[in-house]
């Protein structure tokens, strides 16, 4: 779970690290409000994904009227297809430098890792291309964390030894953000000293593991119903699957996650454009498949669906009769194309036939019947074709 | 021969009394593992589908020899299960288990460390099969055949899928390991690869790798020294989106990083082929 910068915010509070003042603002006039408490104030945009500023969700506030102004353009808006539920209003600092801090996982080296640079408020993997030698990094031990000596030496490598003792005290507490909440990603990007010495977070970005989501309910509880993801996606976790939404028009059912993908490779090389990736586990049991299909069908741009299941443990008979059953339950008028491989293909096949369901030897030629039954008989990309059926 | 694992290594399950312990244990009795025990804490001194079950790993070990251990115990108890099993002289550790939180296997990669000698497969993975002769995990025994084809790869599914085709086609394996799908994961590719060019029965090499991190990168480089097998690689996720887990936890494009196109390029780079679809495998190993 991606948390937004207020969210975030409130968690590096929490651990005693510094933030500025800020009110979140779910109107236009809870904005003007802002103003009137905290002076001229930056109104953000709160979603899960950076590039916030580039798409306008930022806008600097120097009256009750222009926050309120900007709030009204702000709120609502489509960020990277996220919609904007809020905005923060944050007072503005007083900047004499940025800095970078931030904890991620190295999957390389396995291991956390410890990322600090002078040159802040960049995009870090820009400066990482950029400016290497400008990156600082530590690999703390994941039992005990950093030690003392270990940041104060990391501090003055980066020539910002004239700040070290703030500057390490804050990255022990942010490094809690690990062990106590199990942070992926823990950045303030920028970390901004004021001219009166202080430092201070400017924003946040705060990635909990999904895999310890049940150590941190109330984390979920609190935060989680406020970020405005994806409706299909949304739907698809209340129902147990793994699930993510494309903006193609072939639903696709797999069971693995590498079958899966493999799966939306395919129908792409066919011509064909994904809906979705949606991976039904191992088993294939029949309840699964009916509530994978009933989330695809779900989305009115689909034009067709594309199963492709191994069956290893599971007989390719029980998963062929698991589809037809859920098929009928949904009554799902839409182009169907099963592929079955495994044990008892031929049966599982045989099944499908008679219930009228095409059956794909491999998943390429699969791929390529779907992306045909579900293009427009006429003029398969022109335009005429592609409105009839949405 | 094979690598890691054959039909002499003595193997315990931990979480031998759960409902996948149980189920998935018998299915390597049934390939003939030599299955010599289970761990199932307070339920020592029992016995379950036909072998001993002991409270700890390290009974198990005392009283069996047993050097291997597939582990089916759930997420929140798993990582602990790994470094009993290391700290108990197990060798070879494959857990099965998946969901692992990243920070648990992070403190997890830190302890073994200290037990050089054990090797880690998975977490999140299917585990591994040497065909005929034994297997730890849950590779469905009939997609394999004995023979000359080593595999190694992230992915489950996809591995059965390969391994069928390769059986149908009369190419048999020497041995198939899953390494998993999780982002902080025991043996690498790399690791792997050493192994099966040190195996003389193994002639072949078919890789199944998929978007995010880059231990492909790195098993490209390796082969790229010098490598007596005849390898294709395969690539799964050329056409996922940047910053979406697709399934897998270790599925992830974070920025330009982990795409299907730099391993692609890497492989190629090596002198590796690389297959477009799974079908093109066994014509390009051929």
């Amino acid at each position: 779970m991606k948390l937004l910068e207020y969210q975030a915010k409130e968690v590096l509070a929490s651990l005693g690290i510094p933030i500025p003042p800020g009110v979140v603002a779910r109107t236009p006039e809870e904005a003007s409000a802002a103003f009137e408490t905290l002076g001229p104030v930056a109104v953000k945009a709160q979603v899960p994904v950076g590039g916030r500023g580039k798409a306008g969700g930022i806008k600097l506030a120097r009256s009750a009227a222009e926050a309120r102004a900007a709030a009204e353009q702000i709120i609502g808006m489509d960020i990277k297809g996220f919609r904007v539920p809020l905005v923060y209003c944050e007072a503005l600092l007083d900047i004499k430098q940025e800095i970078y801090l931030g904890f991620t996982v190295d999957r390389d080296a396995r291991a956390n890792v410890l990322i600090f640079s002078a040159m802040g408020g960049m995009d870090i993997e820009q400066l990482a291309e950029e400016s290497p030698q400008a990156l600082a990094r530590l690999y703390p031990n994941p039992w005990r964390g950093p030690l003392d000596f270990e940041l104060t030496q990391l501090v003055y490598d980066t020539g910002l030894g004239e700040h070290a003792r703030p500057l390490a005290a804050l990255m022990k507490k942010l490094y809690r953000a690990i062990p106590e909440y199990d942070a992926l990603t823990a950045e303030i990007n920028p970390l901004v000293v004021t001219h009166a010495g202080e430092v201070v977070a400017g924003d946040a970005k705060l990635e909990i593991d999904d895999n310890a989501a049940w150590r941190h309910k109330d984390l979920e509880r609190k935060y989680g119903a406020v970020i405005e993801g994806d409706p299909y996606e949304i739907e698809a976790k209340k129902r147990g699957l793994t699930y993510v939404s494309l903006d193609g028009d072939v639903g696709i059912v797999g069971n693995g996650a590498g079958l899966c993908m493999s799966t939306l490779d395919l129908v792409r090389r066919a011509g064909g454009r994904p809906a979705n990736f949606c991976d039904i586990g191992g088993g294939a049991k029949a309840e699964v498949v009916e509530n994978a299909l009933a989330v695809i069908l779900m989305n009115p741009k689909v034009k067709g669906v594309l199963i492709n299941v191994f069956g290893g443990i599971t007989r390719g008979d029980e998963v062929a009769k698991g589809i037809v059953t859920a098929r009928d339950n949904l009554k799902m008028r839409l182009p169907l194309v099963v592929r079955l491989s495994g044990t008892r293909m031929e049966e599982g096949r045989a099944i499908l036939l008679q219930n009228g369901i095409e059956p794909g030897v491999s998943a390429w030629e699969a791929a390529q019947k779907i992306v045909e039954l579900s293009s427009p008989l006429v003029g398969r990309s022109g335009p005429q074709g592609r409105g009839g059926a949405a | 021969m094979s690598i890691l694992l054959d039909a002499s290594t003595r193997v315990i399950v931990q979480g031998i009394t759960g409902r996948e312990g149980s189920f998935h244990a018998e299915q390597m009795q049934a390939l003939g593992t030599q299955l010599v025990g289970g761990v199932s804490p307070g339920k020592g001194g029992t016995k379950h589908v036909g072998v001993p079950v002991f409270n700890t790993v390290a009974d198990a070990v005392e009283a069996t020899g047993a050097t291997a251990s597939g582990i089916f115990v759930p997420a929140p108890f798993a990582a602990d299960a790994i470094m009993e099993a290391a700290a108990a002289g197990i060798t070879l550790i494959v857990c099965i288990t998946e969901g692992i939180p990243i920070q648990d296997m992070i403190r997890v990669k830190d302890f073994l460390r200290g037990y050089p000698a054990a090797r880690l497969i998975g977490a999140n993975c299917p585990g591994l099969i040497t065909p005929g002769q034994a297997k730890i995990g849950i590779i469905p025994q009939r997609i394999s055949s004995p023979g000359h084809v080593g595999m190694v790869s992230r992915s489950g599914t996809l591995t059965y899928e390969v391994g069928s085709a390769l059986t149908a086609a009369g190419m048999g394996q020497s041995t198939i390991v899953g390494i998993g799908g999780d982002p902080v994961l025991g043996m690498s590719f790399s690791d792997v690869v050493e192994l099966f060019e040190k195996d003389p029965e193994t002639t072949h090499l078919v890789l199944i790798g998929e978007i995010g991190g880059s231990d492909e990168e790195r098993a490209a480089e390796l082969l790229s020294r010098g490598s007596r097998l005849k390898t294709v690689a395969f690539i799964s996720g050329r056409t996922a989106p940047e910053g979406k887990r697709m399934g897998h936890a270790g599925a992830i494009i974070s920025g330009n990083r982990g795409t299907a196109k730099s391993k692609e390029e890497a492989f190629r780079k090596a002198g590796v082929a690389v297959a477009e679809t799974t079908d093109d495998i066994v014509g390009l190993l051929t």
